[in-house]
Protein backbone atom coordinates (compact mmCIF):
# COMPACT_ATOMS: atom_id res chain seq x y z
CA UNK A 1 0.00 0.00 0.00
CA UNK A 2 2.58 2.62 0.98
CA UNK A 3 4.42 1.97 -2.29
CA UNK A 4 2.25 4.10 -4.38
CA UNK A 5 1.93 6.55 -1.61
CA UNK A 6 2.74 10.19 -2.78
CA UNK A 7 2.15 11.73 0.77
CA UNK A 8 2.06 9.53 3.90
CA UNK A 9 0.76 11.00 7.17
CA UNK A 10 1.52 8.67 10.24
CA UNK A 11 0.64 8.93 13.49
CA UNK A 12 0.52 13.06 13.19
CA UNK A 13 -0.96 15.07 16.19
CA UNK A 14 -1.78 18.71 15.99
CA UNK A 15 -2.60 20.96 19.07
CA UNK A 16 -3.58 24.39 18.82
CA UNK A 17 -2.28 25.65 21.72
CA UNK A 18 -3.65 22.87 24.92
CA UNK A 19 -6.65 22.19 22.16
CA UNK A 20 -5.64 19.03 20.20
CA UNK A 21 -7.02 19.27 16.91
CA UNK A 22 -5.60 16.15 15.18
CA UNK A 23 -5.38 12.98 17.02
CA UNK A 24 -3.02 10.16 15.81
CA UNK A 25 -4.03 10.50 12.18
CA UNK A 26 -2.52 7.72 9.47
CA UNK A 27 -3.30 7.91 6.22
CA UNK A 28 -1.92 7.68 2.48
CA UNK A 29 -2.52 9.85 -0.34
CA UNK A 30 -2.09 8.09 -3.46
CA UNK A 31 -0.02 9.18 -6.58
CA UNK A 32 -2.39 10.60 -9.38
CA UNK A 33 -5.61 9.62 -6.59
CA UNK A 34 -8.35 11.90 -5.43
CA UNK A 35 -8.18 11.79 -2.22
CA UNK A 36 -11.13 12.89 -0.43
CA UNK A 37 -11.30 14.32 3.53
CA UNK A 38 -15.04 14.22 4.47
CA UNK A 39 -16.33 15.17 8.05
CA UNK A 40 -18.36 17.89 9.74
CA UNK A 41 -17.17 21.41 10.53
CA UNK A 42 -14.43 21.96 13.06
CA UNK A 43 -13.25 18.10 12.66
CA UNK A 44 -10.28 18.86 11.36
CA UNK A 45 -9.77 18.23 7.87
CA UNK A 46 -8.76 21.70 6.43
CA UNK A 47 -6.33 21.20 9.72
CA UNK A 48 -5.10 17.94 8.33
CA UNK A 49 -5.08 19.60 4.61
CA UNK A 50 -2.64 22.34 5.36
CA UNK A 51 -0.46 19.73 7.55
CA UNK A 52 0.95 18.76 4.17
CA UNK A 53 2.40 21.99 2.48
CA UNK A 54 3.07 23.35 6.66
CA UNK A 55 0.06 25.91 6.09
CA UNK A 56 -0.32 25.70 9.69
CA UNK A 57 3.10 27.16 10.48
CA UNK A 58 1.62 30.76 10.04
CA UNK A 59 -1.00 29.99 12.82
CA UNK A 60 0.49 30.79 16.11
CA UNK A 61 0.69 28.52 18.85
CA UNK A 62 0.44 25.06 16.72
CA UNK A 63 2.28 22.40 17.13
CA UNK A 64 2.75 18.79 15.41
CA UNK A 65 4.14 15.74 16.46
CA UNK A 66 4.20 12.76 14.04
CA UNK A 67 5.30 12.57 10.01
CA UNK A 68 4.10 13.73 6.95
CA UNK A 69 6.36 12.04 4.30
CA UNK A 70 6.46 13.13 1.14
CA UNK A 71 8.39 10.94 -1.50
CA UNK A 72 9.30 9.01 1.62
CA UNK A 73 10.92 12.54 3.28
CA UNK A 74 9.19 14.15 6.61
CA UNK A 75 8.45 17.71 5.60
CA UNK A 76 8.49 18.27 8.97
CA UNK A 77 11.84 17.25 9.87
CA UNK A 78 14.31 20.20 11.01
CA UNK A 79 16.14 22.14 8.38
CA UNK A 80 13.11 21.37 5.80
CA UNK A 81 12.80 24.07 3.17
CA UNK A 82 9.50 25.22 3.62
CA UNK A 83 9.23 27.41 0.90
CA UNK A 84 10.50 24.00 -1.33
CA UNK A 85 7.77 22.02 0.20
CA UNK A 86 4.91 24.36 -1.31
CA UNK A 87 6.00 24.99 -4.62
CA UNK A 88 5.39 21.10 -4.54
CA UNK A 89 3.04 20.94 -2.73
CA UNK A 90 0.57 23.58 -4.07
CA UNK A 91 -2.54 24.63 -2.98
CA UNK A 92 -6.42 25.61 -4.03
CA UNK A 93 -8.58 27.68 -1.49
CA UNK A 94 -12.21 28.37 -0.41
CA UNK A 95 -12.69 31.49 -1.92
CA UNK A 96 -11.48 32.31 -5.29
CA UNK A 97 -8.60 34.33 -4.05
CA UNK A 98 -6.53 35.94 -7.50
CA UNK A 99 -4.68 38.99 -5.98
CA UNK A 100 -5.92 42.23 -8.01
CA UNK A 101 -3.39 42.19 -10.71
CA UNK A 102 -3.81 40.85 -14.63
CA UNK A 103 -4.76 37.86 -15.46
CA UNK A 104 -1.26 37.11 -16.87
CA UNK A 105 0.60 38.65 -13.25
CA UNK A 106 -1.48 36.46 -11.25
CA UNK A 107 -0.57 33.51 -13.23
CA UNK A 108 3.03 33.67 -13.80
CA UNK A 109 3.70 34.88 -9.69
CA UNK A 110 4.72 31.44 -8.45
CA UNK A 111 7.29 31.57 -11.05
CA UNK A 112 8.92 35.39 -11.03
CA UNK A 113 9.21 34.03 -7.20
CA UNK A 114 11.26 31.37 -8.23
CA UNK A 115 13.41 33.39 -10.24
CA UNK A 116 12.41 33.23 -13.92
CA UNK A 117 11.89 36.96 -15.42
CA UNK A 118 12.40 35.40 -19.13
CA UNK A 119 9.38 37.36 -21.13
CA UNK A 120 8.78 34.24 -23.55
CA UNK A 121 9.23 31.39 -20.99
CA UNK A 122 6.92 33.23 -18.62
CA UNK A 123 4.43 33.56 -21.58
CA UNK A 124 4.52 29.70 -22.65
CA UNK A 125 3.82 28.60 -19.40
CA UNK A 126 0.89 31.05 -18.58
CA UNK A 127 -0.29 29.67 -21.80
CA UNK A 128 0.32 25.70 -20.72
CA UNK A 129 -0.64 26.77 -17.35
CA UNK A 130 -4.54 28.44 -18.32
CA UNK A 131 -5.02 25.64 -20.68
CA UNK A 132 -4.47 22.92 -18.39
CA UNK A 133 -7.32 24.83 -16.00
CA UNK A 134 -9.28 25.05 -19.39
CA UNK A 135 -9.28 28.74 -19.05
CA UNK A 136 -7.36 29.51 -21.93
CA UNK A 137 -10.05 30.05 -24.64
CA UNK A 138 -11.57 32.53 -22.07
CA UNK A 139 -8.47 34.46 -20.91
CA UNK A 140 -6.40 34.27 -23.95
CA UNK A 141 -7.57 38.00 -25.06
CA UNK A 142 -7.26 39.93 -22.19
CA UNK A 143 -4.22 38.51 -20.26
CA UNK A 144 -3.28 41.81 -19.53
CA UNK A 145 -7.12 42.86 -17.71
CA UNK A 146 -7.42 42.91 -13.96
CA UNK A 147 -8.46 38.90 -12.62
CA UNK A 148 -10.98 40.67 -10.35
CA UNK A 149 -13.15 41.19 -13.56
CA UNK A 150 -13.70 37.45 -14.03
CA UNK A 151 -16.58 35.82 -12.92
CA UNK A 152 -15.75 33.76 -9.01
CA UNK A 153 -15.39 30.34 -11.53
CA UNK A 154 -13.24 31.52 -13.86
CA UNK A 155 -11.35 33.54 -11.05
CA UNK A 156 -11.15 29.65 -9.23
CA UNK A 157 -9.97 28.01 -12.46
CA UNK A 158 -7.52 31.14 -12.39
CA UNK A 159 -5.73 30.28 -9.02
CA UNK A 160 -5.65 26.53 -10.19
CA UNK A 161 -3.94 27.93 -13.35
CA UNK A 162 -1.95 30.22 -11.32
CA UNK A 163 -0.39 27.34 -9.23
CA UNK A 164 0.15 24.77 -12.25
CA UNK A 165 2.50 27.42 -13.25
CA UNK A 166 4.50 26.08 -10.18
CA UNK A 167 4.18 22.87 -11.74
CA UNK A 168 3.36 21.47 -7.97
CA UNK A 169 3.45 17.60 -7.80
CA UNK A 170 0.44 17.48 -5.18
CA UNK A 171 -2.68 19.92 -5.16
CA UNK A 172 -4.68 20.30 -1.71
CA UNK A 173 -7.83 22.14 -2.66
CA UNK A 174 -9.90 23.18 0.60
CA UNK A 175 -13.80 23.42 -0.53
CA UNK A 176 -12.74 24.69 -3.65
CA UNK A 177 -16.59 24.73 -4.69
CA UNK A 178 -17.94 26.49 -1.71
CA UNK A 179 -18.54 29.68 -3.22
CA UNK A 180 -19.89 28.42 -6.26
CA UNK A 181 -23.26 27.33 -8.24
CA UNK A 182 -23.60 23.49 -8.94
CA UNK A 183 -23.27 24.49 -12.80
CA UNK A 184 -19.25 26.12 -12.02
CA UNK A 185 -19.12 23.05 -9.43
CA UNK A 186 -19.89 21.09 -12.04
CA UNK A 187 -16.76 22.32 -14.00
CA UNK A 188 -14.43 22.34 -11.84
CA UNK A 189 -15.12 18.76 -10.53
CA UNK A 190 -14.57 17.78 -14.27
CA UNK A 191 -11.45 19.52 -14.43
CA UNK A 192 -10.28 17.70 -11.43
CA UNK A 193 -10.95 14.20 -13.06
CA UNK A 194 -8.62 15.56 -16.01
CA UNK A 195 -5.47 17.08 -13.26
CA UNK A 196 -5.28 13.52 -11.55
CA UNK A 197 -4.11 12.72 -15.10
CA UNK A 198 -0.91 14.38 -13.73
CA UNK A 199 -1.04 15.36 -10.56
CA UNK A 200 -1.73 13.61 -7.12
CA UNK A 201 -4.66 15.58 -5.43
CA UNK A 202 -5.69 15.66 -2.43
CA UNK A 203 -9.06 17.48 -1.54
CA UNK A 204 -11.68 18.85 1.36
CA UNK A 205 -15.20 18.72 0.76
CA UNK A 206 -18.53 19.14 3.14
CA UNK A 207 -20.07 17.79 -0.54
CA UNK A 208 -20.88 14.40 0.00
CA UNK A 209 -21.72 13.90 -3.32
CA UNK A 210 -18.74 15.63 -4.59
CA UNK A 211 -16.33 13.10 -2.58
CA UNK A 212 -18.48 10.39 -4.23
CA UNK A 213 -18.65 12.05 -7.96
CA UNK A 214 -14.62 12.73 -7.79
CA UNK A 215 -12.49 10.70 -5.62
CA UNK A 216 -11.01 7.59 -5.76
CA UNK A 217 -10.13 7.55 -1.67
CA UNK A 218 -11.65 8.69 1.15
CA UNK A 219 -11.16 9.58 4.73
CA UNK A 220 -14.11 10.37 7.06
CA UNK A 221 -13.34 12.45 10.00
CA UNK A 222 -14.52 12.96 13.26
CA UNK A 223 -13.30 15.14 16.00
CA UNK A 224 -9.71 14.86 15.00
CA UNK A 225 -9.83 11.21 14.77
CA UNK A 226 -9.30 9.48 11.45
CA UNK A 227 -12.62 7.13 12.29
CA UNK A 228 -12.49 5.40 8.78
CA UNK A 229 -10.15 5.72 5.52
CA UNK A 230 -10.11 3.56 2.40
CA UNK A 231 -11.61 3.26 -1.44
CA UNK A 232 -14.17 6.15 -2.11
CA UNK A 233 -17.00 2.73 -3.80
CA UNK A 234 -16.33 0.95 -0.35
CA UNK A 235 -16.47 3.90 1.94
CA UNK A 236 -19.86 4.93 0.44
CA UNK A 237 -21.43 1.62 -0.11
CA UNK A 238 -19.87 -0.45 2.65
CA UNK A 239 -18.49 1.09 5.47
CA UNK A 240 -17.37 -0.89 8.31
CA UNK A 241 -17.93 1.73 11.45
CA UNK A 242 -21.55 2.77 12.28
CA UNK A 243 -19.62 6.43 12.85
CA UNK A 244 -19.31 6.46 9.34
CA UNK A 245 -22.58 4.77 8.40
CA UNK A 246 -24.07 7.51 10.41
CA UNK A 247 -22.68 10.30 8.49
CA UNK A 248 -22.88 9.48 5.10
CA UNK A 249 -26.45 8.60 5.01
CA UNK A 250 -27.37 11.63 6.58
CA UNK A 251 -27.99 10.84 10.04
CA UNK A 252 -25.71 13.06 11.73
CA UNK A 253 -23.94 16.14 10.61
CA UNK B 1 -43.32 62.18 27.42
CA UNK B 2 -42.43 60.10 24.06
CA UNK B 3 -41.25 62.39 21.21
CA UNK B 4 -42.38 60.82 17.95
CA UNK B 5 -39.53 58.99 15.91
CA UNK B 6 -40.08 61.40 12.97
CA UNK B 7 -39.06 64.62 15.10
CA UNK B 8 -36.27 63.03 16.43
CA UNK B 9 -35.16 61.84 12.62
CA UNK B 10 -35.61 65.59 11.98
CA UNK B 11 -33.82 66.85 14.88
CA UNK B 12 -30.84 64.65 14.61
CA UNK B 13 -30.64 65.47 10.67
CA UNK B 14 -30.54 69.50 11.32
CA UNK B 15 -27.94 68.66 14.62
CA UNK B 16 -25.51 66.55 12.13
CA UNK B 17 -25.91 68.75 9.33
CA UNK B 18 -25.36 72.02 11.59
CA UNK B 19 -22.28 70.38 12.89
CA UNK B 20 -20.85 70.06 9.09
CA UNK B 21 -21.86 73.37 7.79
CA UNK B 22 -19.86 74.93 11.07
CA UNK B 23 -16.60 72.62 10.03
CA UNK B 24 -16.55 73.54 6.72
CA UNK B 25 -17.55 77.47 7.44
CA UNK B 26 -14.64 77.70 9.97
CA UNK B 27 -12.04 76.30 6.89
CA UNK B 28 -13.42 78.51 4.34
CA UNK B 29 -12.92 81.47 6.55
CA UNK B 30 -9.80 80.87 7.37
CA UNK B 31 -8.77 80.12 4.13
CA UNK B 32 -11.07 83.09 2.50
CA UNK B 33 -9.35 85.33 5.85
CA UNK B 34 -5.56 84.49 4.81
CA UNK B 35 -6.06 84.55 0.90
CA UNK B 36 -7.66 87.95 1.07
CA UNK B 37 -5.04 89.62 2.88
CA UNK B 38 -2.27 87.68 1.63
CA UNK B 39 -2.97 87.21 -1.94
CA UNK B 40 -2.69 91.01 -3.20
CA UNK B 41 1.18 90.74 -1.51
CA UNK B 42 1.64 87.26 -3.86
CA UNK B 43 3.20 87.35 -7.02
CA UNK B 44 5.90 85.35 -8.89
CA UNK B 45 8.43 87.96 -7.76
CA UNK B 46 7.36 88.36 -4.31
CA UNK B 47 7.95 84.00 -4.45
CA UNK B 48 11.59 84.16 -6.17
CA UNK B 49 13.58 87.09 -5.06
CA UNK B 50 15.15 87.32 -1.54
CA UNK B 51 13.84 89.45 1.04
CA UNK B 52 15.52 92.78 2.23
CA UNK B 53 15.60 94.83 5.79
CA UNK B 54 14.47 91.53 7.78
CA UNK B 55 11.64 91.01 5.33
CA UNK B 56 10.37 94.62 5.20
CA UNK B 57 10.66 94.43 1.44
CA UNK B 58 11.77 91.67 -0.93
CA UNK B 59 10.21 88.11 -1.10
CA UNK B 60 10.98 85.38 0.29
CA UNK B 61 13.07 82.94 -1.66
CA UNK B 62 15.40 81.68 1.03
CA UNK B 63 11.92 80.40 2.77
CA UNK B 64 10.45 78.35 -0.10
CA UNK B 65 14.04 76.22 -0.18
CA UNK B 66 13.38 75.96 3.53
CA UNK B 67 9.97 75.21 3.49
CA UNK B 68 10.64 72.96 0.09
CA UNK B 69 13.82 70.84 2.11
CA UNK B 70 13.00 70.52 5.61
CA UNK B 71 9.67 68.59 4.92
CA UNK B 72 11.07 66.61 2.17
CA UNK B 73 14.98 65.42 3.80
CA UNK B 74 12.11 64.50 6.59
CA UNK B 75 10.09 62.58 4.87
CA UNK B 76 13.14 60.58 3.22
CA UNK B 77 14.56 60.01 6.49
CA UNK B 78 11.29 58.69 8.09
CA UNK B 79 9.71 56.83 5.58
CA UNK B 80 11.53 54.07 5.01
CA UNK B 81 11.84 53.83 8.84
CA UNK B 82 8.54 54.19 9.62
CA UNK B 83 7.25 51.57 6.75
CA UNK B 84 9.94 49.13 7.58
CA UNK B 85 9.10 49.49 10.99
CA UNK B 86 5.82 48.87 10.19
CA UNK B 87 6.34 45.99 8.10
CA UNK B 88 8.46 44.34 11.07
CA UNK B 89 5.89 44.88 13.41
CA UNK B 90 3.17 43.81 11.61
CA UNK B 91 4.83 41.05 9.48
CA UNK B 92 8.12 39.74 11.10
CA UNK B 93 6.73 39.43 14.72
CA UNK B 94 3.34 37.59 16.10
CA UNK B 95 1.18 40.08 18.80
CA UNK B 96 3.38 39.89 21.94
CA UNK B 97 4.09 41.59 25.15
CA UNK B 98 6.89 43.55 23.20
CA UNK B 99 5.15 44.36 20.14
CA UNK B 100 2.42 46.36 22.66
CA UNK B 101 5.27 48.05 24.09
CA UNK B 102 6.50 49.35 20.89
CA UNK B 103 2.98 50.31 19.93
CA UNK B 104 2.37 52.31 23.20
CA UNK B 105 5.51 53.80 22.27
CA UNK B 106 4.93 55.39 19.00
CA UNK B 107 1.65 56.30 20.52
CA UNK B 108 3.37 58.05 22.87
CA UNK B 109 5.91 60.09 20.45
CA UNK B 110 3.23 60.89 18.17
CA UNK B 111 1.20 62.99 21.68
CA UNK B 112 4.69 64.62 22.68
CA UNK B 113 4.15 68.02 21.74
CA UNK B 114 6.58 69.47 19.04
CA UNK B 115 8.01 72.37 21.02
CA UNK B 116 10.11 69.43 23.24
CA UNK B 117 10.78 67.61 20.10
CA UNK B 118 12.34 70.97 19.68
CA UNK B 119 14.12 71.06 22.53
CA UNK B 120 15.78 67.46 21.92
CA UNK B 121 16.43 68.49 18.59
CA UNK B 122 18.47 71.25 19.76
CA UNK B 123 20.11 69.40 22.44
CA UNK B 124 21.13 66.78 20.41
CA UNK B 125 21.24 67.26 17.14
CA UNK B 126 22.34 71.55 17.47
CA UNK B 127 25.08 71.05 20.82
CA UNK B 128 25.70 67.51 21.35
CA UNK B 129 26.08 66.26 17.83
CA UNK B 130 27.66 69.81 16.83
CA UNK B 131 25.44 69.88 13.49
CA UNK B 132 24.39 73.67 14.42
CA UNK B 133 21.31 75.13 13.19
CA UNK B 134 21.14 73.29 9.92
CA UNK B 135 18.51 72.08 7.27
CA UNK B 136 19.99 68.77 8.86
CA UNK B 137 19.43 69.20 12.51
CA UNK B 138 15.66 70.50 11.33
CA UNK B 139 14.93 67.58 9.00
CA UNK B 140 15.94 64.99 11.23
CA UNK B 141 14.22 66.53 14.60
CA UNK B 142 10.91 66.35 11.97
CA UNK B 143 11.70 63.32 11.13
CA UNK B 144 11.47 61.68 14.68
CA UNK B 145 8.26 64.22 14.97
CA UNK B 146 6.58 62.44 11.84
CA UNK B 147 7.63 58.52 12.96
CA UNK B 148 4.57 57.51 14.62
CA UNK B 149 1.97 58.71 11.98
CA UNK B 150 3.66 57.26 9.55
CA UNK B 151 4.20 53.89 10.87
CA UNK B 152 0.70 53.83 12.61
CA UNK B 153 -0.73 54.61 9.25
CA UNK B 154 1.58 52.39 7.46
CA UNK B 155 0.73 49.30 10.13
CA UNK B 156 -3.13 49.99 9.28
CA UNK B 157 -2.82 49.97 5.96
CA UNK B 158 -0.45 46.61 5.98
CA UNK B 159 -2.75 45.03 8.23
CA UNK B 160 -5.77 46.12 5.89
CA UNK B 161 -4.46 43.63 2.50
CA UNK B 162 -6.36 40.72 2.89
CA UNK B 163 -5.08 37.63 4.66
CA UNK B 164 -6.08 35.16 2.00
CA UNK B 165 -2.95 37.66 -0.27
CA UNK B 166 -0.51 36.30 1.97
CA UNK B 167 -1.48 32.90 2.43
CA UNK B 168 -1.75 32.42 -1.54
CA UNK B 169 1.83 34.11 -2.01
CA UNK B 170 3.37 31.72 0.61
CA UNK B 171 1.19 28.75 -0.31
CA UNK B 172 3.25 29.56 -3.88
CA UNK B 173 6.60 29.17 -2.62
CA UNK B 174 6.82 33.01 -2.05
CA UNK B 175 9.10 33.96 1.12
CA UNK B 176 8.19 36.59 3.48
CA UNK B 177 10.26 39.12 1.85
CA UNK B 178 9.46 37.93 -1.56
CA UNK B 179 5.17 38.38 -0.23
CA UNK B 180 6.22 41.60 1.21
CA UNK B 181 7.49 42.86 -1.76
CA UNK B 182 5.37 42.00 -4.34
CA UNK B 183 2.02 41.42 -2.63
CA UNK B 184 2.01 43.61 1.10
CA UNK B 185 3.55 46.78 -0.12
CA UNK B 186 1.82 47.51 -3.33
CA UNK B 187 -1.49 46.85 -1.62
CA UNK B 188 -1.17 48.83 0.93
CA UNK B 189 0.70 52.16 -0.76
CA UNK B 190 -2.15 53.97 -1.11
CA UNK B 191 -2.46 54.11 2.82
CA UNK B 192 1.16 54.70 2.93
CA UNK B 193 0.89 57.84 0.71
CA UNK B 194 -1.54 58.87 3.30
CA UNK B 195 0.66 58.91 6.13
CA UNK B 196 3.40 59.99 4.22
CA UNK B 197 1.57 62.97 2.85
CA UNK B 198 0.36 63.57 6.71
CA UNK B 199 3.73 63.68 7.61
CA UNK B 200 4.59 66.26 5.39
CA UNK B 201 1.50 68.61 5.96
CA UNK B 202 2.64 68.04 9.89
CA UNK B 203 6.47 68.99 8.51
CA UNK B 204 5.82 71.91 6.33
CA UNK B 205 3.77 74.09 9.18
CA UNK B 206 5.65 73.19 12.25
CA UNK B 207 7.13 75.96 14.15
CA UNK B 208 8.08 75.36 17.10
CA UNK B 209 10.85 72.63 16.46
CA UNK B 210 11.97 74.09 13.58
CA UNK B 211 13.19 77.77 15.18
CA UNK B 212 15.07 75.41 17.89
CA UNK B 213 16.61 73.40 14.92
CA UNK B 214 16.96 75.28 12.03
CA UNK B 215 17.13 78.34 12.78
CA UNK B 216 16.03 81.02 11.44
CA UNK B 217 18.62 82.70 8.87
CA UNK B 218 16.88 84.81 6.01
CA UNK B 219 20.20 84.25 4.07
CA UNK B 220 20.16 81.72 1.28
CA UNK B 221 21.24 78.18 2.26
CA UNK B 222 24.03 76.66 0.60
CA UNK B 223 24.31 72.67 2.00
CA UNK B 224 22.17 70.83 4.60
CA UNK B 225 24.64 72.08 7.31
CA UNK B 226 23.65 76.01 6.94
CA UNK B 227 20.64 77.50 9.02
CA UNK B 228 17.48 78.08 7.37
CA UNK B 229 14.45 80.12 7.73
CA UNK B 230 11.20 77.60 6.51
CA UNK B 231 7.92 80.08 5.79
CA UNK B 232 5.85 79.41 9.02
CA UNK B 233 8.84 80.79 10.78
CA UNK B 234 9.13 83.64 8.25
CA UNK B 235 5.54 84.14 9.42
CA UNK B 236 5.60 84.05 12.92
CA UNK B 237 8.98 86.72 13.42
CA UNK B 238 7.62 88.75 10.96
CA UNK B 239 4.14 89.20 12.69
CA UNK B 240 5.71 88.85 16.12
CA UNK B 241 7.97 91.33 15.93
CA UNK B 242 5.86 93.90 13.79
CA UNK B 243 8.35 94.06 11.07
CA UNK B 244 5.82 93.71 8.05
CA UNK B 245 1.95 92.30 8.37
CA UNK B 246 1.48 92.49 4.70
CA UNK B 247 4.30 90.20 3.96
CA UNK B 248 3.27 88.19 6.94
CA UNK B 249 0.07 87.79 5.09
CA UNK B 250 1.80 86.89 1.89
CA UNK B 251 3.93 83.99 3.03
CA UNK B 252 1.19 83.13 5.22
CA UNK B 253 -0.88 83.03 1.90
CA UNK B 254 1.85 81.07 -0.14
CA UNK B 255 2.03 78.42 2.58
CA UNK B 256 -1.91 77.38 2.40
CA UNK B 257 -1.23 76.86 -1.25
CA UNK B 258 1.84 75.02 -0.27
CA UNK B 259 -0.40 72.93 1.87
CA UNK B 260 -3.24 72.30 -0.13
CA UNK B 261 -1.11 71.91 -2.96
CA UNK B 262 0.31 68.97 -1.27
CA UNK B 263 -3.03 67.50 -0.56
CA UNK B 264 -4.01 67.64 -4.20
CA UNK B 265 -1.47 65.60 -5.31
CA UNK B 266 -1.90 63.27 -2.33
CA UNK B 267 -5.61 63.16 -3.48
CA UNK B 268 -4.38 63.22 -7.37
CA UNK B 269 -1.41 60.29 -6.86
CA UNK B 270 -3.75 57.75 -4.83
CA UNK B 271 -6.55 57.89 -7.61
CA UNK B 272 -4.20 56.97 -10.50
CA UNK B 273 -2.71 54.36 -7.80
CA UNK B 274 -6.24 52.85 -7.86
CA UNK B 275 -7.40 53.41 -11.19
CA UNK B 276 -4.61 51.82 -12.24
CA UNK B 277 -4.75 48.75 -10.21
CA UNK B 278 -8.58 47.73 -10.40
Amino acid sequence: MTESAKVDIQGLDLFYGRFQALKSVTMAVRERKITALIGPSGCGKSTLLRCLNRMNDLIAGAKVRGRVLLDGRDVYRPGADVDELRKRVGMVFQRPNPFPLSIFDNVVYGMRVAGTHNRGRLREAAESSLRGAWLWDQAKDRLDRSALALPLDQQQRLCIARLLAVEPEVILMDEPCSALDPIATGKIEELMLDLKERYTIAIVTHNMQQAARVSDFSGYMLLGEMVEYGSTGKLFTRPEKKLTEDYISGRFG
Amino acid sequence: MRVHPRYTQKAALALLGGATLLTVAVLVFIIFFVLEKGLPVLSLSFLFTNPQDMGRAGGILPTLIGTVALPVLALAIATPLGVGTAVYLTEYTRESGLTKVIRFGTDCLAGIPSIIFGLFGFIFFVTVLRLGWSILSGGLTLAFMVLPTIIRTSEEAIKAVPASYREVSFSLGATRWQTVRKVILPNALPGIVTGVMLGIGRSIGETAAVIFTAGSSLRMPHSVFDSVRTMSVHFYILAREGISNQNAYGTAAALIIAVLAVNLTAYWLMNRFIARRS
